[in-house]
């Protein structure tokens, strides 16, 4: 039998196994993780006629160049990307969305992210990974997950195992929206802040600093004037949570986030404007709007049935 | 009950069990928190007790807010879990090459280290709760001529397994990482073990802790 596998030409900025994150571990410190856009992972292994919650590779502005040794497996790129395939006689631009042929020696170059900060490489087939605590997540901060808890490194391996057959050659259309107005739901200490910073919170941009990962959004902006304390008995968050620092500048706590805090917490963001969130990328500015929570769980209904249908047209 | 339950945005649910630390609060928490642990309710996903809070994040797809507020309301705690953790011994070694701000608290407590020690090594400590970094137990209460102030800088690397200070509180380091507690020594124990798959934190919140010291040779023989 042929051993399928890739061979780490170039591991990338920020490339890690991911799935859809660990659950009910926050009480010991460990947060969910999991794929930062949730619809791209989903659509990836749609695409790829996969289980739900199968493992894919996500990698942030800068992606992996990964040589495929084997027989022959399928491929599909999710997120808004600039790939090549390079293959024995030519170079071929990549098409997201839409399973793509590697055999034995070609080249997959994820190049680069447009205007977007993650994109997926799914296989219609499972990388052979460890699992920790039922997910292969990698959370770099407590080294678990896949990879011994590491991003990919150069020249490692990753073998390729129970390639399917059965996927589809259509492409989906699908584009990526961008947003700037993030819809927040205001947090429990919104009135720790002063009625101008209250104003300036929902009237002003704010630029998403270099200072952002996997863990978090730092931004910049007005300062938010806190006028009872700058600090609160630490307390549990969750993603989406927005805390203004003792320096008066917003911290938007993402997938890798640490489970407790001490900032007061001004407002979290909805559940259906996280996937586009995280996608912003440095440099941009955003706008907080100020939503409740009936309109914010009406749009994420309407969200997910998007979701839904977009899985629906890759069958 | 929980009297005071808000949404903290559209998935999860604050309660609020009012803002002062102590262990009574702490206890009723926890309490809580393990009876809504056992009672499965569907689409809950997190669970975080807190010194004084417990949020609850749930799978939008699955429930909304409305509807556990009502089922968290309604649980019936007939058969009460009781809140009862652990007694867990954790060795420390105190030698100067570990204990990196035994100096800095000698002077601001106005103590010799032998005090300082006899007073940390004689008392229980509760664990209010674990986290921010996976594993790390935040302890307490120290005896309160022990109180003091993070350091002024914080450190950039606190060596892992480190046991640090502030306040009223005492925490284990599980991981190096930036941190500005007074460091008085450290554990040959690994509080979080990432290589086990099944239990891989040694303090759970509501678990009581008691230190014993060791000895260079002592902690260099755990290692082995």
């Amino acid at each position: 039998m042929t051993e399928n596998y890739f061979e780490v030409l170039r591991p990338g900025i920020n490339t890690t196994f991911q799935d859809n994150g660990r659950k009910n571990f926050y009480h010991i410190g460990i947060p969910f993780s999991g794929a930062m856009d949730n619809r791209n992972f989903v659509i990836a292994n749609a695409i790829s006629n996969n289980k739900k919650n199968n493992p894919v590779i996500e990698f942030a502005l800068q992606g992996p160049k990964l040589r495929f040794k084997g027989n022959k497996v399928y491929f599909n790129v999710t997120g808004d990307v600039n790939f090549q395939i390079l293959r024995k006689n030519k170079i071929e631009e990549g098409v997201c969305y839409q399973n793509i042929i590697l055999e034995n020696n070609d080249c997959l170059d994820l190049i680069s992210t447009n205007r977007s900060v993650y994109g997926y490489l799914s296989v219609n087939a499972s990388f052979k990974i460890d699992f920790y605590l039922d997910s292969c997540s990698v959370n770099t901060k407590a080294e678990i997950g896949a990879n011994n808890g590491k991003i990919l490194e150069k020249n490692q391996i990753i073998k390729i195992e129970n390639i399917t057959k059965k996927y589809s050659l259509n492409k989906l259309d699908y584009i990526n929206s961008k947003i700037e107005n993030i819809r927040v739901i205001k947090g429990p200490h919104f009135d720790y802040f002063s009625k101008t910073a209250k104003e300036l919170f929902f009237k002003e941009k704010f630029s998403v600093t270099k200072l952002t990962d996997r863990m978090g959004i730092r931004l910049d902006g007005p300062r938010i004037e806190n006028i009872k304390n700058t600090n609160i008995k630490s307390e549990g968050l969750v993603k989406g949570t927005i805390q203004i620092t003792a320096d008066g500048n917003p911290i938007v706590m993402l997938s890798d986030h640490g489970t407790i805090g001490g900032y007061p917490k001004i407002g979290v963001v909805i559940s259906a404007d996280y996937d586009k969130l995280v996608q912003i990328p440095p440099g941009s500015k955003i706008k907080f709007k100020e939503i409740n929570l009936k309109d914010a769980e009406t749009i994420y209904k309407l969200y997910e049935m998007e979701t839904q249908n977009l899985i629906s047209k890759t069958k | 009950m929980i009297k005071n339950i808000s949404n903290l945005g559209d998935a999860a649910l604050y309660c609020d069990f009012g803002n002062d630390v102590n262990k009574e609060i702490n206890s009723n928490v926890i309490q809580f928190f393990k009876n809504i642990q056992k009672s499965k309710i569907p689409g809950v996903i997190n669970i975080t007790p807190s010194y004084n809070k417990l949020i609850i994040s749930f799978d939008l797809n699955i429930t909304n807010f409305d509807k556990i507020k009502t089922e968290v309301e309604q649980l019936n705690f007939k058969n009460k879990i009781s809140n009862v953790g652990k007694l867990i011994k954790i060795p420390v070694c105190c030698d100067n090459d570990f204990a990196l701000d035994i100096k800095r608290l000698e002077k601001l407590l106005k103590l010799q280290k032998e005090e300082i020690y006899k007073k940390f090594f004689s008392k229980k400590y509760y664990c209010y709760m674990t986290g921010f970094v996976a594993g790390m137990p935040f302890l307490g209460d120290l005896d309160d001529s022990l109180y003091a102030r993070r350091l002024d800088t914080p450190r950039v690397k606190v060596p892992k397994n480190s046991i640090g200070l502030t306040e009223q509180f005492c925490n284990i380091y599980t991981f190096e990482s930036p941190g500005g507690w007074n460091i008085i020594g450290k554990t040959p124990l690994d509080i979080f073990d990432n290589k086990n798959n099944s239990s891989p934190n040694l303090i759970n919140p509501g678990d009581t802790i008691s230190f014993f010291q060791i000895s260079k040779s002592e902690f260099e023989k755990k290692y082995d």
